[in-house]
């Protein structure tokens, strides 16, 4: 059998893809990895769903009246942020997993450039906190328990959605840092504790002195604030935009600085 | 090897315009106090299946490394295809197959290959790749249920996909077993056969024996033999030639330029020599000797001469 030669490629015909290799067959991908990955599911989507249920229809305070809505449109607020930020981090994290199997160094064998690689990361974690912000608010219309007004319902929605990328960069920061696979478990007991920290789960004003001293401090603090501004009616506070920039900063900053050891070359 | 392209340069000798597939020069990598490439040299023509064989620690991989800009040298040039390394991959010119890891297991196969695809401008059809690979049996797998010889397929189908002009394998058959070693090597020398540049890294000496036209030999960082098998074999112990000679004078024999070790058994004389065709030509053309034989002593013998640490360094330098 005789194999013909193969056409020399010609070198200068050869160019370099647009967008650093950015493109949707990965970020298809990427999503469709994310949705195998039941652990994720389970914590994302299916446990923020659960704590509404649990409490956001607690007949003795779920009607109360606060700011534009009721007590269980603010609760579904804070599940929403809950499952969106868990979503997030888990989606940025998963560059641990990634250099774990070696796929980072793979991939630098090929066009993608790592800022396209940090945005697809970016982009599928925003892909699954949104299915997290879906799942709580559909749950939240079908009980017909939490009220407020349609374009709050949106705005609400949009500002946790958009808020959630802060964690995006949390993961990534912690997924550069921390090498192991099993990087989540740990994270999520992180992501418990700022979420007591913001007032996630428990009112801040029926904590002690101290803990509320110590939360305007933490990650979820402004966050928390910012997402329900508009609901409560009260403009958000210096504090609070601060608490959200500088967590920002620090974050992004962190990501930035160890993905830039993890790409130098050697 | 024939070449239609009309293109210069293919195959071709030095003198034209065409870009050399590797070019490196005076390249040195040390890794703290430890020299991993101490010096390397290195001229790779198009078409070329090069083995880069030597020990465990011989700087091969850090070598490889080099070329494909996983590392920067801390001095030396690299050139590759002409241009930089970092040029070639995005160009999808260069692509490589590493000893292990860098796979996602929770892809399947086909997905892992999309993934891939998606990335050059220039790409073959995931499903002509998972056949050349001879993995498209099981294109639905997930590649944490593959065994390490279909993962190894896989990425051997992912380096194809741009359809490079070079192809690196590190150490491609580590861990798998005879048969599959079998059957990976003849598809990569199925696909070598269409005129790609190949360079593997190998420390089993039947592969470089039996799939390289030519083998670099290294040893701590350097380049201590670079030819054809034969002449390596040749380099290292030397040929013997051997004849029918009645009445042979062992000591007169022995005495010419030449004729290392003389050894007459009968009508039969052995020679051990460097140079096997001075000697056989002396034998046919000046005395009775004939049906006469040139026998190469095996690679694993030259191997071990030439990459043991009482070798001596004047071994270098015969060049393809």
């Amino acid at each position: 059998m005789s194999i013909a030669p193969r056409p020399l490629p010609d070198l200068n015909t050869r160019r370099a893809p647009g967008l650093g290799g950015f493109n949707l067959t990965i970020l298809g991908l990427e999503v469709r990895r994310l949705l195998r990955n039941r652990r994720t599911l389970i914590f994302s989507i299916a446990l923020p769903v659960v704590f509404f249920l649990i409490f956001g229809l607690n007949t003795q305070y779920a009607d109360e009246s606060v700011g534009n809505g009721n007590v269980s449109a603010f609760i579904m607020i804070s599940m929403a942020l809950y499952g969106a930020i868990l979503a997030t981090t888990s989606g940025g994290a998963m560059v641990s997993v990634e250099r774990a199997a070696g796929w980072s160094r793979q991939l630098r064998l090929t066009p993608l450039s790592p800022a396209a690689y940090v945005i697809i990361k970016m982009l599928t974690a925003l892909v699954l906190g949104l299915g997290s912000v879906v799942a709580v608010y559909a749950t939240g219309i079908i009980t017909g328990k939490p009220s407020m007004s349609v374009q709050l319902w949106i705005v609400t929605g949009l500002c946790v959605w958009i808020g959630s990328l802060v964690f995006a960069a949390f993961g990534l920061f912690m997924g550069y840092l921390l090498p192991t696979e099993n990087v989540m478990q740990i994270l999520s007991f992180a992501l418990v504790l700022f979420a007591f920290g913001g007032g996630l789960f428990v009112p801040l004003d029926q904590m002690s002195d101290l803990f509320q001293t110590i939360a305007v401090y933490t990650p979820l603090y402004g966050l928390n604030e910012l997402v329900h501004a508009p609901l409560t009616g009260q403009s958000p506070t210096v504090t609070d935009v601060v608490n959200v920039l500088a967590w920002l900063a620090i974050f992004t900053g962190g990501a930035i600085w160890r993905f830039r050891r993890d790409t130098a070359r050697v | 090897m024939t070449v239609t392209n009309a293109l210069p340069g293919r195959g071709s000798q030095a003198g034209d315009v065409a870009p050399r597939a590797v070019e490196l020069r005076g390249v040195h990598k040390n890794f703290g106090s430890v020299q991993a490439v101490n010096g390397i040299d290195l001229s790779i023509s198009s078409g070329e299946i090069v083995a880069f064989l030597g020990p465990n620690g011989a700087g091969k991989t850090s070598t490889i490394d080099v070329i494909l800009g996983l590392s920067r040298p801390n001095s030396g040039d690299v050139s590759v295809l002409g241009m930089s390394p970092h040029q070639a991959i995005a160009r999808g010119l260069v692509s490589a197959v590493l000893q292990t890891g860098g796979l996602l297991k929770d892809l399947t196969v086909a997905e892992t290959a999309q993934y891939t695809a998606s990335l050059f401008t220039h790409s073959r059809p995931v499903t002509e790749v998972l056949d050349r690979a001879g993995i498209t049996a099981i294109a639905d797998r997930k590649v944490g249920k593959c065994s390490g010889g279909e993962q190894q397929r896989l990425r051997f189908a992912m380096a194809l996909l741009s359809d490079p002009e070079l192809l690196i394998l590190d150490e491609p058959t580590t861990g798998m077993d005879v048969e599959g070693r079998r059957s990976f090597w003849s598809a990569i020398r199925q696909d070598a056969e269409r005129g790609r540049t190949v360079l593997f890294a190998t420390h089993y000496l039947e592969e470089a024996d039996d799939y390289a036209d030519r083998i670099i030999l290294v040893r701590h960082g350097k380049i201590v033999a670079d030819g054809t098998a034969a002449q390596i074999k040749a380099m290292a112990a030397g040929r013997t030639v051997r004849a029918t000679l009645p009445d042979a004078d062992e000591t007169a024999l022995a005495g010419i330029t030449g004729f290392d070790h003389v050894e007459v058994n009968g009508d039969t004389v052995l020679v051990h020599t460097g140079q096997s065709d001075a000697v056989a030509r002396y034998l046919l053309t000046t005395t009775a000797a004939h049906d006469l034989e040139i026998t190469a002593r095996g690679l694993e013998d030259a191997f071990i001469a030439l990459t043991s640490d009482d070798a001596t360094a004047n071994q270098q330098g015969a060049s393809a």
